[in-house]
C-alpha cells in the first residue's frame, strides 16, 4: 500500500503539472486563505504578547490593596476615599502570610514641581523602598532611597522618565540636583528606567518618588499619620497569586474585625485581572479575522472541487481503462483525493510562506510587533489538508462510482 | 480446477445468458438466452453485425459488466454473483483487456502502462518494472520503455496495449477489435502476437472483428445474432497446446 500512496502521489504531482496555469489558479484561494489566516494571527498574537508584555511590567504577582470608600450620611465617597489601610497592615501582612515575599505602600498626591525656571504637574508618590522592588522600577542614573532616608525623612526624589524630561534640559543630569515639590527642596538621587504605558493607557513614567516618611510629614500634611493610598504585595510565583488574595482578605478581614455580614472595607487586585480585559479584545480581533480566513478557504475549497470534477470529466476515459485493468474503487477514490490534498497543501505552504512574509512585512512597515508560531503554522497547513479532503471527496466519489462501461465509451 | 464429478471445468460456461437494458422507455434485450463453452487455450473470433450483442457479450465476458440473468461462470465461478471490487480482483488477475482504440494512459511511459495492473496488484515497484520490462520485450518494444504514446505508432500503442494485458499472466485474453485502427501491415503485426501468446504460452485468446481475414487467425468462429449464437464452429484442428494440462 506504501508503494501504491507514493506512486498515486507522483502521478498526482505529474497531473497537476501538466496544467500548470491552472492548477495554480485553483490553488490560488488556499494560498490567500492560509497567507491570511497566518499574517492575521501573527499580527494578532503579537499584539498580544504586547499587551502581556505592559501588564509584566507592572508586574504579573503583583497584589494591589485599595482602601474602601466612605459613607458620609449617606453620601458615599470613591474608592480609596477611606483610610482604612495603613503601614501597619502592610508590615503585619508580611509577617503572618508567608506566601507574600514582599510588601509596600505608597500614597500620592498631584503636585506642582519646580525645577529652576521649569515646572511642572506631575504625580508625586510617597513610597517605602520595597515599593520599588515590588513593581520591578529600575534606573537609568543614580539609585534608589533606603529604609535610612525613610526613618530620617530624607528630603531625596526619584524621578520617572517624563517628569525627567519635562523639568530638565536634554544633557542635563538630573541626578544631584535639587528640585522643590510644595517649595520642599528635594535632592534629585535616581532617574527611573521608563515603563511606557499601562494596561490602562496611563504614562507610568509621569511620577516622582520620595520616602513616605518625608511624604505624610513635609509635603501631603497628612491628618491621619500612618495611612496609606494603597498597599502593594508581592508573591514569589505567579501561581501563589490566588492563594495570596485570599490569604490577604481573610487576613485584613481579621484585623479591621469585619463582622461576617459586613462587607469588606477594602478593595484587591492583580494585574492578572486586567491582563484578562485586554486579552479578551484582542481574542475577539483574533476570531473575527479568523472567519474571514476560513470564507477564503471554504471558497479555495469551492475552487478545488470545481476544478476536480472537471478533472474527472476529461479523465472518464482513464478512469474505464484503470477499472478495467483492475483498479478498485478506492484506488480511484484515493487517486482524486490525494490529487485533491496536492492542491491544497502545495496551495497551503505556500500560503505559510507568503504569510510569514506578510507579517514581517507588517513589522518593518508598520512597527507592529508580529509572532509567528510553530502552532499556527502546523494548524494552517492541517487546516489546508482537511480542506482539500473535504472537498475532493466528491469528486473522488464520483470517479469511484463510475460504471467501467459507460467511462471506458466515454467520448 | 476440478468440478465435483471430476471432470475439468471449462474456462467460460455461459448457460441462458440474459443482458437486459432499459434506455429511457425502451426496453433492450442484449442477450436473450445465450449460452457458450470456452475451453483453456482456445482462439476464438467473435463475430456479428452491430447490434446483434457481441459487445454486451464481451463486457460480460470481461467482468465489465453482469448479466440480468443466467450463469457466466470463469474458472467454475460465478461472476454474477460478485461486487464491483471482487471483479475488479477478476479483472486485475485473470483478463487481459486490449481495445480497438488501445486505451492506453495519455502522457505515461510504455513502461508505466504496462505496469498498471500490477500496480493494482499492489506489487513492489522493483518488481512491477521487472515484469512490465519483460512484457513490453515480448511484444518486441525492448527500447522503447520510456516512451510516451504519442512517440509511438498506432501498431506499436496496441502492443503496449498488449504488455500490458500479458503482464499479470492472465488465463483470458478478450480483444475487441484489435485491428480496427490500424493498417493492414500492423494489423498482421499485432495478429501475429496474439496467435503466438496463443500457441506458445497457451493463453485463450477471444476476438471480437468483423474483419474475415482476422477472424481467419482463429481456430473458431461463433457469429452472434439477436443476443444469442447463430453458428459455432471450428475453423482449425483443436490445437495441441490446449490439450496439455497448464
Amino acid at each position: 500500500m506504501p508503494a501504491f500512496l507514493f506512486l498515486t502521489l507522483i502521478t498526482a504531482v505529474r497531473v497537476l503539472s501538466r496544467n500548470r496555469l491552472r492548477a495554480g489558479l485553483t490553488m490560488l484561494g488556499i494560498v490567500i486563505g492560509v497567507g491570511a489566516v497566518i499574517a492575521m494571527v501573527s499580527i494578532g498574537e503579537g499584539a498580544k504578547a504586547a499587551v502581556q508584555a505592559q501588564v509584566a511590567s507592572m508586574g504579573t504577582n503583583v497584589i494591589i490593596v485599595l482602601p474602601g470608600s466612605t459613607t458620609v450620611g449617606g453620601v458615599r465617597g470613591g474608592q480609596g476615599g477611606a483610610i482604612t489601610l495603613n503601614v501597619s497592615d502592610a508590615l503585619e501582612m508580611k509577617k503572618r502570610i508567608p506566601l507574600l515575599q514582599e510588601t509596600g505602600w505608597a500614597k500620592r498626591d498631584v503636585m506642582q514641581i519646580v525645577n529652576g525656571n521649569k515646572n511642572w504637574n506631575g504625580s508625586v508618590n510617597g513610597i517605602s523602598p520595597s515599593y520599588l522592588t515590588i513593581r520591578d522600577w529600575s534606573f537609568t542614573s543614580g539609585g534608589p532611597f533606603i529604609q535610612a532616608d525613610l526613618d530620617a525623612a530624607a528630603r531625596v526624589a526619584l524621578v520617572g522618565q517624563t517628569v525627567a524630561e519635562n523639568l530638565f534640559d536634554p544633557g542635563e543630569e538630573p541626578v544631584g540636583s535639587v528640585i522643590r515639590i510644595k517649595n520642599v527642596p528635594f535632592r534629585v538621587i535616581g532617574v527611573l528606567a521608563p515603563k511606557g504605558q499601562s494596561a490602562q493607557g496611563s504614562d507610568q513614567d509621569d511620577v516622582i518618588f520620595i520616602p513616605f516618611s518625608t511624604a505624610e510629614r513635609k509635603v501631603f500634611g497628612t491628618q491621619f499619620i500612618g495611612s496609606v493610598g494603597a498597599l502593594f504585595a508581592a508573591t514569589d510565583r505567579q501561581e501563589d497569586l490566588v492563594a495570596a488574595v485570599d490569604q490577604i482578605r481573610e487576613f485584613l478581614r481579621a484585623r479591621h474585625r469585619l463582622q461576617v455580614e459586613q462587607g469588606d472595607d477594602f478593595t484587591i487586585r492583580t494585574q492578572v485581572d486586567i491582563g484578562k480585559v485586554q486579552e479578551g479584545t484582542s481574542q475577539t480581533l483574533t476570531v473575527m479575522l479568523l472567519s474571514i480566513a476560513a470564507v477564503s478557504l471554504l471558497v479555495g475549497g469551492i475552487g478545488i472541487m470545481n476544478i476536480l470534477l472537471v478533472s474527472v470529466t476529461e479523465r472518464t476515459r482513464e478512469i474505464g481503462v484503470r477499472m478495467a485493468v483492475g483498479a478498485k474503487r478506492r484506488h480511484i477514490l484515493a487517486q482524486f483525493l490525494i490529487e485533491a490534498m496536492t492542491l491544497s497543501v502545495v496551495g497551503g505552504t505556500l500560503g505559510i510562506v507568503i504569510g510569514v512574509m506578510g507579517a514581517r512585512l507588517t513589522t518593518v512597515i508598520t512597527g507592529w510587533p508580529t509572532i509567528i508560531s510553530g502552532d499556527t503554522v502546523i494548524a494552517a497547513f492541517l487546516f489546508s489538508l482537511a480542506v482539500g479532503l473535504f472537498f475532493g471527496l466528491y469528486p473522488a466519489q464520483k470517479a469511484s462510482r463510475l460504471n467501467p462501461i459507460d467511462a471506458l465509451r466515454y467520448e | 480446477m476440478d468440478s465435483e464429478n471430476g471432470q475439468a471445468v471449462s474456462l467460460i460456461q455461459c448457460e441462458d445468458l440474459w443482458k437486459v437494458y432499459r434506455l429511457g422507455d425502451v426496453e433492450v434485450q442484449a442477450l436473450r438466452g445465450l449460452n457458450l463453452s470456452i475451453e483453456q487455450g482456445e482462439f476464438i473470433a467473435i463475430m456479428g453485425s452491430s447490434g446483434s450483442g457481441k459487445s454486451t457479450l464481451m463486457n460480460v465476458l470481461g467482468c465489465l459488466d453482469q448479466p440480468t440473468a443466467g450463469q457466466y461462470r470463469l474458472n467454475g465461478i460465478d461472476v454474477a454473483a460478485l461486487q464491483a471490487d471482487a471483479l475488479a480482483e477478476i479483472r486485475n488477475r485473470q483478463i487481459g483487456f486490449v481495445f480497438q482504440n488501445f486505451n492506453l494512459i495519455p502522457r505515461t511511459s510504455a513502461l508505466e502502462n504496462a505496469q498498471l495492473p500490477l500496480f493494482y496488484r499492489g506489487l513492489p515497484l522493483r518488481e512491477q518494472r521487472v515484469l512490465a520490462a519483460a512484457a513490453l520485450e515480448r511484444v518486441g518494444l525492448k527500447g522503447r520503455e520510456q516512451h510516451y504514446p504519442t512517440q509511438l505508432s498506432g501498431g506499436q500503442q496496441q502492443r503496449v496495449a498488449i504488455a500490458r494485458a500479458l503482464v499479470t499472466t492472465p488465463s483470458l485474453l478478450l480483444a475487441d477489435e484489435p485491428t480496427g485502427n490500424l493498417d493492414t501491415e500492423s494489423s498482421r503485426d499485432i495478429m501475429a502476437i496474439l496467435d503466438r501468446l496463443n500457441k506458445d504460452e497457451g493463453i485463450t485468446v477471444i476476438l471480437v472483428t468483423h474483419e474475415p481475414d482476422i477472424a481467419a487467425y482463429a481456430a473458431r468462429e461463433i457469429v452472434i445474432k439477436d443476443g444469442q449464437v447463430l453458428t459455432d464452429r471450428r475453423t482449425k484442428p483443436i490445437p495441441p497446446s490446449s490439450l496439455v494440462e497448464r
